[in-house]
């Protein structure tokens, strides 16, 4: 199994978008916020290893040399302006080096710079969730939206992930700004797709907004991260991102289906 | 086999008055505009085409059913 996972890692060029065993990093990115996620842990990992090093010489080297063996007359050293001035300052630079790349991705994230072009309401119920594209409607009842349903544990077809499918998948096209707006109809729910770096709470009586823009086609898995109920973990997302033209050609043929 | 309608991609645009991720009270908003609007210009009115739009794009369908209701029994909260 971890082989697996290691040949998954290093030596296939398939992109990593659903959850597997062993995992230990992100899955893949698909927008550029998830991108921005990733590099912001690296560039965080450099720090930390640096200050990991440093304490753990000092703290070796410490306990190496002044012991009751090797120095039985400790020292009487109970301060130092100096070194007192450089192990405030210092650790108040590499904050701020952290801090400064954190806030720009969470402002970014934030933000909405430009006009969506899409709309798409995830509502989560007890447990599946409801998918809403009133984008194309002319009234208030026809609108396109459809039930997204776990595939049971002993249905899956082959080359199916175990209760990460569902049996409608949300489709959205690739490079277009989506709008995604998240709501529960009874208890707190959460949209999360890792790959596309949202993890969006669904709150009761509250619409939450977060937008996302796939950067490549594929299909992304994701679970409810919000402890829903008995059912929280058979509530898998899934997100299909295909071509503009595809996501017109299904969003016509839906409608088709919805009004015969 | 029904006509295949023509998908124009396109979506209600952002409001300055609501940049914050909490939207709930835009689609309530444009619920209520949306309604004030049409008892101004009348059922049908194109100028009031981009509230409907709003509200349908950023309301869950459940939510606009049961103010429907509500507004039938005259227990509405908005300023209708």
């Amino acid at each position: 199994m971890i082989l697996r996972s290691l040949e998954c890692r290093f030596l296939t060029i398939a992109l990593c978008d659903a959850a597997e065993p062993w995992q230990l990093g992100s899955q893949d990115a698909a927008t550029p916020m998830m991108q921005g996620i990733i590099d912001l842990h690296h560039d965080i990992f450099f720090f930390l290893i640096l200050i990991l090093v440093f304490v753990s010489r000092m703290l070796v080297r410490a306990l190496w040399h002044f012991n009751e063996q090797t120095n039985p007359i400790p020292q009487r050293i109970v301060h130092g302006t100096t070194i007192e001035i450089i192990r405030t300052i210092f650790p108040s630079v590499i904050l701020l080096f952290i801090a400064i790349p954190s806030f720009a991705l969470l402002y970014s994230m934030d933000g909405v710079l430009v006009d969506p072009a899409i709309t798409i309401k995830a509502i989560g119920h007890q447990w599946y969730r409801t998918y809403e594209y009133s984008d194309y409607n002319s009234s208030d009842e026809q609108s396109l939206t459809f039930d997204s349903y776990t595939i049971p544990e002993d249905d899956p077809e082959l080359g199916q992930s175990r209760l990460l499918e569902v049996d409608n998948r949300v489709v959205v096209p690739a490079k277009t700004h989506l709008r995604m707006i998240v709501t529960p109809a009874d208890v707190p729910h959460s949209w999360a797709v890792p790959s596309s770096g949202v993890k969006c709470d669904a709150v009761p009586g509250r619409s939450n907004l977060t937008s996302i823009s796939v950067q490549r086609e594929g299909v992304y898995y994701g679970q409810c991260s919000e402890i829903c109920g008995t059912n929280h973990a058979f509530t898998p997302i899934v997100v299909e991102a295909v071509t503009l033209k595809d996501y017109a050609d299904w969003v016509s043929n839906q409608l088709i289906l919805q009004t015969n | 086999m029904a006509e295949k309608p023509t998908i124009k991609v396109e979506t209600t645009p952002g409001d300055w008055r609501f940049p914050s991720a909490n939207q709930t009270k835009r689609c309530f908003t444009c619920y209520i505009e949306y309604n004030k609007c049409i008892e101004a210009k009348g059922e049908g009115s194109d100028e009031c085409t981009k509230y409907a739009k709003c509200y349908r794009s950023l309301c869950p369908g459940e939510w606009i059913e049961r103010w429907k209701e509500q507004r039938a029994n005259g227990t509405f909260a908005g300023p209708l």
